[in-house]
């Protein structure tokens, strides 16, 4: 929003010779195991790293500094870093002045927060906050990396444009090893947003309210385009509740164990008229669905996927589809069919010649060029080599705006009666909830261990490994616990991962205004033995 | 760039300043048997097998740490050197398991392979002591026979310069001299996350992947290069093939992103693409329980359904969740069917997680 592109900046490949990583709300050995990889191995190479995370990850274990901030306070942290920077002269003037604008407004806000006071909301000491602001600041070059830390709040939005903020102001954006990387999640989320799987956009971010845009796609579809947005994610679900929509299609996704406010999710889905659901295993979802339809792994069929830092790379078929299940793209196609516009697609290569000739970032991708090492988006035209890091001497919005950021608190922040602070994340040995059905993985680590303070279970009477009840004001589970010391007293992490005990039914669905994304990092829970 | 040339075997070559001799030998294709050397790990010079002659030199210098300068002469098939070689070699196989005809690594071996090629017949040095130490499976991944271990260093490397883990080190003298983790404790019992980077590694079959055994041979498998379905750091592997199928991951030095290194998940999780629960059928829910349909009815059902709700009660009473786990032609495919096929803009997915 602020440098007018959402994704990350920079290349995975840079990151052993960075010389300067902040790390923000995100678990890299973890949740990305090689992009971790490569940051320890900058760190062998004497990179300093800033850590921010309430969690003592391993990355906090090797920092040299921990800012070991409250959950949700990451705002009030940034500005207070800013603040720092200002205060000592450590930003980069040439750059605000030549490839910015907004900065006036952003020095008054950032005023408003002091050291002292930062020190208090966030609970980090004010030495560390100026360590680490001078780490950063004084780099010849530094990369920022953020993941769902930052974007799982009801403020996520204004979570990531403070740290863009944060990146212009010292100049470390727009060049090899220096600007803003969200590690994205998902092995393809950065793909489907590229090809407007959104409710706003249609393929390449061109907006669904853009008289222009709209005109391309209606000529090359021959059908008319509705000028509103549609419904995001969380809107669905409270429409399905409410009766306006009436039947949903989903495909290889499990909103009932993924989403906050699991058992909510279920009863509207329980709602619908009609419910298809594509998956490749009989998820919580399907069990829900009207019809059911197979659909073949990653293995199974050809295709692209984009990660990251902007790849396209393939995806290549090695076997048939497991019994009669089918190729995603072909169940799409065959409906698509018989339901009055024939999708005569001869093979996901074809497709990718319709996604370049809509999508300007594609534009010159094919099958073949993308070979064995992919190439990076944008990718202008046949000849173009692809874009190793972005917004290099100018933003893809011109100049790059400064936005003045209010602190602000989580939704439901622990009270009396639920009081400790539940956030959840990933694990090494899962991803999401389909490697449970790896039978290696799943053996390896088959049940939640929920962390939890030494403090606290010294007060609640609680031993390592015992079996614990969690409830929210949404619902309850049962899990083990293991205790240490990786999680602030007060608070409660778990993962996701397991449907035996799903985190999920205790989350919030408070959301961010402008992206909708949960607020899967905060929310109040009680913690007691189970006899 | 400085160039410097040199000559090889006779032939001159020519080649970026700073390129070993061994580097220089595989950018021309003369070919240099190794077993401690890997290009995405440091240069340790143990094996002692690319030893080559070099004029001007005394002794048999390690082509892997000898840095090419100008007009240098080598020679790398000179009797001289072919005999030490095979005689490294014998001293290796001297204390190996030669249970080659039932070990996992067989057709991957590269003990195996120079042995052969230099004619070892395990005679030289026989009736010497040999090593009879436990086999560590302790774990659901990685099989390790220390026995099989020829100290090469490669595992120690990986798990330090790539992973940045350090749980494997060399533990103890001479004959005894082992690699496994501190106190030799089993992989279970270690620091080790079972990244797997040691096993790709391997030259021998130390290490192995566990539910690769027994699964098929090098040559009767074929290897298909693919991006990984779990995290946004889009990984690349080989899936390995037999009969339709997967039987496991290996490595693919050409990975873009990451190189041999992967994770546990990448690695050993891709038995779930044959886990039994996937589902073979369409399923239609009559009466509250699922019927086995054909594809035919399934899709005819839910085109009539989705029409007629579309009919009711407007296009934007029917919403579509696509999938940051499908493809790029997938979502592409997804929204147009919302959004030409449907017509509505009712088309999501969890961007956010």
């Amino acid at each position: 929003m602020t440098f007018g592109s959402g994704a990350m900046t920079n290349s995975i490949n840079e990151i052993p010779d960075s010389k300067v990583l902040f790390i923000i709300g995100s678990n890299p050995t973890e949740a990305h195991p090689i992009i971790g990889t490569k940051m320890k191995q900058a760190v062998a190479r004497g990179a300093k790293v800033v850590a921010v995370d309430p969690r003592r990850t391993e990355m906090a274990d090797v920092a040299d500094v921990w800012l070991r901030l409250r959950p949700g306070t990451d705002i009030a942290l940034i500005n207070g870093i800013m603040n720092i920077i200002l205060a000592n002269g450590w930003e980069d003037k040439k750059f605000i002045a030549e490839r910015t604008e907004g900065f006036d407004q952003l020095r008054a806000q950032v005023a408003k927060f002091p050291p002292e006071v930062v020190s208090k909301i966030t609970g980090v000491p004010v030495d560390q906050l100026i360590e680490a602001a001078r780490i950063y600041a004084t780099a010849e070059s530094a990369q920022i990396f953020y993941t769902l830390g930052i974007t799982e709040h009801i403020y996520g939005t204004d979570n990531v444009m403070i740290l863009a903020d944060l990146s212009m102001l010292t100049g470390n954006v727009g060049k090899e090893n220096s600007g803003v990387n969200p590690l994205r999640g998902q092995n393809n989320v950065q793909g489907a947003c590229d090809m407007g799987a959104l409710p706003d956009v249609l393929p390449g971010y061109q907006k669904v309210t853009s008289p222009t845009a709209r005109a391309k796609f209606e000529a090359a579809w021959d059908v008319p385009i509705k000028s509103e947005s549609g419904l995001m994610l969380p809107d669905m679900i409270e429409a399905a509740f409410d009766h306006e929509v009436r039947a949903m299609y989903i495909m290889g996704e499990d909103p009932v164990l993924t989403d906050a406010d699991a058992n909510h999710v279920r009863e509207a889905l329980e709602t619908l008229d009609f419910l298809v659901v594509q998956n490749i295993f009989l998820s919580e979802t399907a069990k829900l669905a009207d019809v059911v339809l197979p659909a073949g792994s990653f293995a199974e069929k050809d295709g692209t996927f984009t990660n990251t830092e902007r790849r396209v790379q393939r995806v290549n078929k090695a076997i048939e589809p497991i019994g009669q299940a089918r190729a995603d793209w072909q169940i799409i196609c065959d409906l698509a069919t018989r339901m009055g516009y024939p999708f005569a697609y001869a093979s996901p290569a074809d497709v990718m010649q319709e996604i370049a000739s809509l999508t300007p970032q594609y534009a010159g991708i094919t099958f073949e060029r993308l070979g064995r090492k992919g190439l990076q988006w944008p990718v202008p035209d046949a000849e173009h080599p692809g874009t190793k890091f972005l917004h290099e001497g100018k933003f893809a919005r011109g100049k790059g705006l400064f936005m003045a950021i209010e602190y602000q608190v989580p939704d439901e922040p622990p009270d009396e009666e639920y009081p400790l602070l539940l956030s959840t994340g990933r694990r090494l040995s899962h991803y999401n909830i389909s490697t449970r059905y790896s039978e290696a993985l799943d053996s390896y680590a088959p049940e939640e261990l929920a962390e939890l303070n030494p403090e606290d279970a010294e007060r609640l009477g609680i031993k390592d490994g015992e079996r614990v009840k969690v409830a929210s004001r949404r619902g309850a589970l049962e899990t083990k616990v293991r205790i240490t010391d990786r999680v602030l007293p007060g608070m409660l992490w778990m993962s996701f991962h397991y449907k035996e005990s799903p985190a999920n039914v205790l989350t919030n669905a408070a959301s961010d205004k402008v992206t909708k994304t949960y607020e899967y990092k905060v929310c109040g829970v009680k913690v007691s033995k189970v006899i | 760039m400085e160039w410097i040339t040199l000559t090889i075997d006779g032939r001159t070559v020519t080649v970026p300043k700073g390129t070993t001799v061994l580097e220089a030998c595989r950018m021309n294709e003369i070919p240099i048997p190794t077993l401690c050397h890997d290009p995405e790990l440091s240069s340790y010079g143990s094996c002692r097998l690319c030893i080559v002659e070099i004029e001007g030199m005394r002794n048999l210098p390690p082509s892997c740490v000898t840095q090419a300068t100008q007009g240098m002469v080598v020679r790398t098939q000179t009797t001289k050197v072919r005999d030490s070689r095979k005689t490294i070699l014998e001293l290796l196989v001297a204390n190996h398991p030669l249970d080659c005809m039932t070990c996992q690594k067989m057709g991957d071996c590269d003990l195996a392979k120079y042995a052969y090629e230099y004619r070892v017949t395990g005679e030289l040095f026989k009736g010497g002591e040999r090593r009879h130490l436990p086999l560590d499976d302790s774990n659901p991944f990685i099989l390790r026979d220390a026995n099989k271990c020829i100290l090469c260093g490669k595992c120690v490397r990986a798990c330090e310069e790539v992973q940045g883990r350090s749980v494997l080190d060399f533990s103890f003298r001479g004959f005894h001299a082992q690699v496994g983790p501190a106190f030799n404790l089993p992989y279970s019992e270690s620091e080790c996350v079972f990244c797997g980077s040691c096993v790709s590694v391997c030259p021998v079959g130390a290490l192995t992947e566990k539910k690769m055994v027994g699964q098929g041979r090098p040559w009767e498998v074929e290897k298909v290069q693919t991006t990984c379905p779990f995290c946004g750091t889009g990984c690349n592997f080989d899936l390995n093939v037999k009969d339709g199928k997967v039987i496991g991951v290996t490595s693919n030095p050409e990975a873009p992103v990451n190189g041999k290194a992967l994770c546990v998940k990448g690695r050993f999780g891709m038995d779930l693409i044959h886990n039994s629960e996937r589902l073979t059928t369409p399923l239609i829910k009559k009466d509250g329980e699922f019927v086995e349909a054909t594809w035919d009815e399934a899709m005819d059902l839910v085109a009539q359904k989705l029409g007629e709700v579309k009919q009711e009660h407007g296009a934007d009473a029917i919403s579509v969740l696509s999938s940051a786990r499908c493809t790029n032609e997938e979502n592409f495919l997804m929204q147009k069917l919302a959004r030409a096929v449907i017509g509505t803009n009712n088309i999501d997915h969890c961007a956010r997680t």
